[in-house]
Order: structure tokens, then C-alpha cells, then sequence
């Protein structure tokens, strides 16, 4: 089972690797939009982990809705709706359980990414954070691992794909050949997901 | 790289205090980040909020005043505000007539301001939207986000500002800003990258005697490349891209707009040609504005926006105006 640590361990983990991969993040985003993707989620995180070491959240739903709030309160373009979005949903679905199990974890996170997709209006191939989000949540139910795999190869698979939603709808045909920066952030917070899992010894 | 900054982390709050300190009739919350016309709540007027992200300035913060904006909300370099900031600034201007949000169409701005809509709403305050989005250069599908919004912002703040100013309704400024949108449209071109501070390199890698066609407001890169050409050729190109898709009935609104690092010597030169262009295709101008009014950093080059105007847009154009960066009649 899974506690309201392990959910705080998750987001100080996905933060350090925002901030381990910001300058990559915003190099793919200066191809295709407008180079601060990586600074902004790093703005964003370093707020989440502030915002839960000053309240101490006692349930895994309390977790991820506080990072939820803080995202859409300090990162602002598309990625602090979207990712508060994800995150608040999820959490709002895990409810005010004490621990939850893997399989709850799965259905509330298939919660968030729909949220995310009523959102934003996207859907798979359209070159976003869903191509890595929705194969993520898919292989859940194999294990934390597979999650992982599933949302780093959804993010590769973006490159040759045109972009269909976002500021890089508006290069058109040149978006194709470019990976998107917000599938590769996704791919973080699920690689986050499985290393803290693996961490704990799941 | 050089810049007239301290730090990249503080340019947005710099450039604030600056405003504050050249502008005493703002008020300038420099850590909320809200900008708020100083005899703000009017009674009995709609207010207006705009917001985006910065590196565009004069927009919005340049346009907060009696007959424009009641308040308007910084973001980070190119990056929208936050809900928060929206929320804080439609209570700080609602005189209980409503507020209208004025919303580029970028996801960013789009998702923020429809999370600030819901929270003022449940504050109580009466919300309407106008999404701005004239840029021709991006094709209008389904399967787009569709099209930009840029230098119609300037014409949709203005004239739906003199509409409330004149007490109107909330429907109607927002039926006035709507109407603006729809009868303007632009397209821009830009002869250098830009430079964001955090980045600190031009955005995209622009070769000398190059030129990118149908760019946007955020360093992105536009919808083509060609070998440079001249200023008329340019004015014959955007002038004609926009007809295209808007063959004018009436009179229009002119706005040569430039990006930041092109000076009014080349933008009035290049306004001749657009009025050139618009003599040759027989449209009668009714207004001509040129300078750097929606501009991307230190981006050389220009757009052209075209708004049909009929009598009482043109009357409301007219109306005075008191703001930073737009001023006439009082």
C-alpha cells in the first residue's frame, strides 16, 4: 500500500528531475515553441515541494491536490493548467484514504489524464503530453515499470508526428521532426512514479 | 548576448517597478503581478482585464487607463499569467457592472483565463470572454488550436474600452469586442529571432538575408522561410495574405506594428508601402496607426493588422484614451 509519504516522495523526486532536466526540456521547446518549458515546471515543482513541507498533507489525495493547486497557481502558460489539472484530479479521485493499492492509483490516475484531455481538448497523436500520459496509465496495471517504458516510448514516438493542439500547431508541417517537450516532461513524472516505487523495494 | 537587466529571474518584477514608478496614476501590485487602472472600480462601468505574457510590452500593461483597460496581468516572459492573478484583478476593478476578459488565443492564455473566470465567478463577479484571434498566417482547421491572436488585441481593448467607458452594458462590450475581432485580421514577418532573457540566444537560427513569414508573438518560428526582400514586397505579401481572407467592405483600421528592435524610420517606410498596397487593392483607410505596440522582445520586423470599421466602431476608435502608451482626446 501506498501513503501519503510515498506520495510526497514522488513529487520531490519528479521536482529534482525537472530540475536535472530543465535545460533539456527547454531546448526541445525552443524548437517548437518558445524555449521555457523546462524553467517553468522547475518554477512550479520548486513551489510543490515548498507548499508540502510547510503543510504535511495526511492522505495521498491531499498530496497530489495541494501539488495540483500550487502548479496552476505558479507556472501559468498551458503546461500549469494541465499538469494542475492531472495532478488535483487524481488526487481528487484517491479521495481522503490514508493509504491506497496500485490498482486505485491507476484508476484515479486515468482520472487525471482524462480531465487533462477534457482540458486541453487534446488527444493521442496530437504531439502533447497525452502521447506519453495515456500509454503510461495503460501499462499500469503491469507494474510501475512498464509505466515508465510505455510514457518514455510514447514520448519518442511524438517526433515525427505534427502538432495538432498548442503553440506548436502554429508552425504546422515544421513541428514534425521535433520531440514534444510536454510528452518528455510527462515521461519524467511517471519515471519519478517508478523510481520512488522501486525505491520502497514494490 | 546583451541585455539592460540585472538578473533573468527579476525582469518581469523590474520592469514593474519601473511602471509603477513612471506611471503614479497605476497601481502597480508588483508581487501579485496586477496592474490596476488608480480610480478603479468605476461605478457603473463594465471593466476590462487583459494579460499575457510579458516581452510584448506596451500590451497590456502600456493600456491600462480611462477609455482602454481597467486592469491587466503580467505572466512570465511569453508565459500566460496564473488564475490567481485574473482573480485578484476582476475584484479589484468590479464596480458590480461585470468584468470582460480580453484572451489572446494561445492554450495557455485560454486554459488560465477560463480557471479565473470560474473563481471569480464564484466570487460573484459577473464574467464574459472575447478570444482574439486574427492571425491569417495560421489555416483555420479543425484539428488546429486555431488561429493566434496578436495585433487585433490592440483594436478589441481599445474600442471595447471606450464601449464601457460609455456605461454600456456587459453584453454589449462584449458583443462590440466580438465584433472587433471578427472584422480584424493580421499577418507578421519577422527579419531576426528574439532573445528571452532565460534563454539568453535567439530563439530560432535566422540567417542573414533571410526572412520568416507568418510569425506569431512568441519567438516562435513562422510558417516559412525565403531569401530577404524588400520593404514593399513585404507590404505587397502581408497586405495581400490578409485580403485574402478578409476582402474589406468598408473603411479600415490600419495597425503597422513593430516587434520590438525595428525602428519607426523603417516601420513608417514600410507603412507607405502597406498604404501603397491599399490604394492599389481600393481600400479606403480610415485610421492609421504606426509604432511598437505588440512587439516580441527584441525581434526585428512588423505585422499589419486590417480592422473593417464601420461608424461606430470608428466613433468609439476615436473616443479618448489615457493610458501609458496610447493617448488622445483628453
Amino acid at each position: 500500500m501506498l501513503d501519503a509519504d510515498f506520495f510526497r516522495r514522488w513529487m520531490t523526486a519528479a521536482a529534482a528531475s525537472v530540475d536535472r532536466e530543465a535545460e533539456r526540456l527547454t531546448a526541445l521547446d525552443s524548437a517548437i515553441g518558445d524555449a521555457d518549458h523546462g524553467s517553468n515546471l522547475q518554477r512550479g515543482f520548486t513551489a510543490v515541494t515548498a507548499a508540502l513541507e510547510k503543510e504535511a498533507p495526511d492522505s495521498p489525495g491531499a498530496v497530489l491536490t495541494l501539488a495540483g493547486r500550487q502548479l496552476i497557481s505558479t507556472v501559468g502558460g498551458a503546461s500549469g493548467p494541465l499538469y494542475g489539472t492531472l495532478l488535483r484530479r487524481t488526487g481528487k479521485a484517491l479521495g481522503d484514504a490514508a493509504e491506497v493499492g496500485e490498482e486505485q492509483l491507476a484508476a484515479a490516475l486515468r482520472e487525471g489524464v482524462d480531465g487533462v484531455m477534457k482540458l486541453g481538448g487534446a488527444a493521442p497523436g496530437d504531439k502533447t503530453m497525452i502521447d506519453a500520459l495515456v500509454p503510461a496509465v495503460d501499462a499500469l496495471g503491469s507494474g510501475f515499470a512498464a509505466a515508465r517504458t510505455a510514457a518514455e516510448e510514447g514520448a519518442l514516438a511524438t517526433t515525427p508526428l505534427q502538432a495538432r493542439k498548442g503553440r506548436a500547431s502554429y508552425l504546422g508541417e515544421r513541428s514534425i521532426g521535433h520531440q514534444d517537450p510536454g510528452a518528455t516532461s510527462s515521461a519524467l513524472l511517471i519515471a519519478a512514479l517508478a523510481d520512488t516505487a522501486e525505491a520502497d523495494g514494490e | 548576448m546583451r541585455m539592460l537587466i540585472n538578473v533573468p529571474e527579476t525582469v518581469v518584477a523590474d520592469a514593474l517597478r519601473g511602471l509603477a514608478d513612471a506611471h503614479p496614476e497605476l497601481n502597480v501590485d508588483v508581487d501579485n503581478r496586477v496592474i490596476v487602472r488608480r480610480d478603479a472600480p468605476v461605478a457603473g462601468q463594465v471593466a476590462l482585464i487583459s494579460g499575457g505574457g510579458s516581452g510584448h510590452e506596451p500590451l497590456h500593461g502600456g493600456f491600462v487607463g480611462p477609455g482602454m483597460l481597467s486592469a491587466a496581468c503580467p505572466g512570465e516572459v511569453f508565459t500566460s499569467p496564473v488564475p490567481d492573478q485574473m482573480a485578484r484583478a476582476a475584484a479589484a476593478v468590479d464596480s458590480g457592472a461585470g468584468v470582460l476578459f480580453i484572451v489572446k488565443n494561445y492554450t495557455g492564455d485560454v486554459l488560465n483565463f477560463d480557471m479565473a473566470a470560474e473563481l471569480a465567478e464564484d466570487e460573484g463577479i459577473q464574467v464574459a470572454k472575447v478570444l482574439v484571434n486574427d492571425d491569417v498566417a495560421v489555416t483555420d482547421s479543425l484539428y488546429t488550436a486555431g488561429r493566434r491572436g496578436t495585433g487585433a488585441t490592440l483594436f478589441v481593448e481599445k474600442i471595447a474600452g471606450a464601449a464601457a467607458a460609455e456605461g454600456q452594458p456587459l453584453e454589449r462590450v462584449e458583443a462590440v469586442g466580438r465584433q472587433v475581432n471578427e472584422n480584424s485580421r493580421s499577418f507578421g514577418v519577422a527579419l531576426s529571432a528574439c532573445t528571452t532573457p532565460a534563454k539568453g540566444s535567439p530563439t530560432f537560427d535566422l540567417p542573414d538575408g533571410e526572412l520568416e513569414l507568418g510569425i506569431g508573438i512568441h519567438g516562435e518560428p513562422g510558417r516559412e522561410r525565403r531569401p530577404m526582400m524588400t520593404s514593399g514586397e513585404i507590404a505587397d505579401f502581408a497586405v495581400n495574405a490578409v485580403l485574402e481572407d478578409m476582402p474589406p467592405r468598408s473603411p479600415v483600421l490600419v495597425l503597422v506594428n513593430g516587434m520590438g528592435a525595428t525602428p519607426l524610420l523603417e516601420l513608417y517606410g514600410f507603412n507607405a508601402e502597406v498604404q501603397r498596397v491599399l490604394r492599389e487593392r481600393g481600400v479606403p483607410v480610415a485610421r492609421t496607426l504606426v509604432g511598437n505596440y505588440v512587439t516580441s522582445l527584441d525581434m526585428a520586423g512588423a505585422s499589419v493588422t486590417l480592422c473593417q470599421a464601420d461608424e461606430e466602431l470608428l466613433r468609439l476608435w476615436d473616443a479618448p484614451v489615457n493610458t501609458p502608451a496610447l493617448r488622445w482626446g483628453m
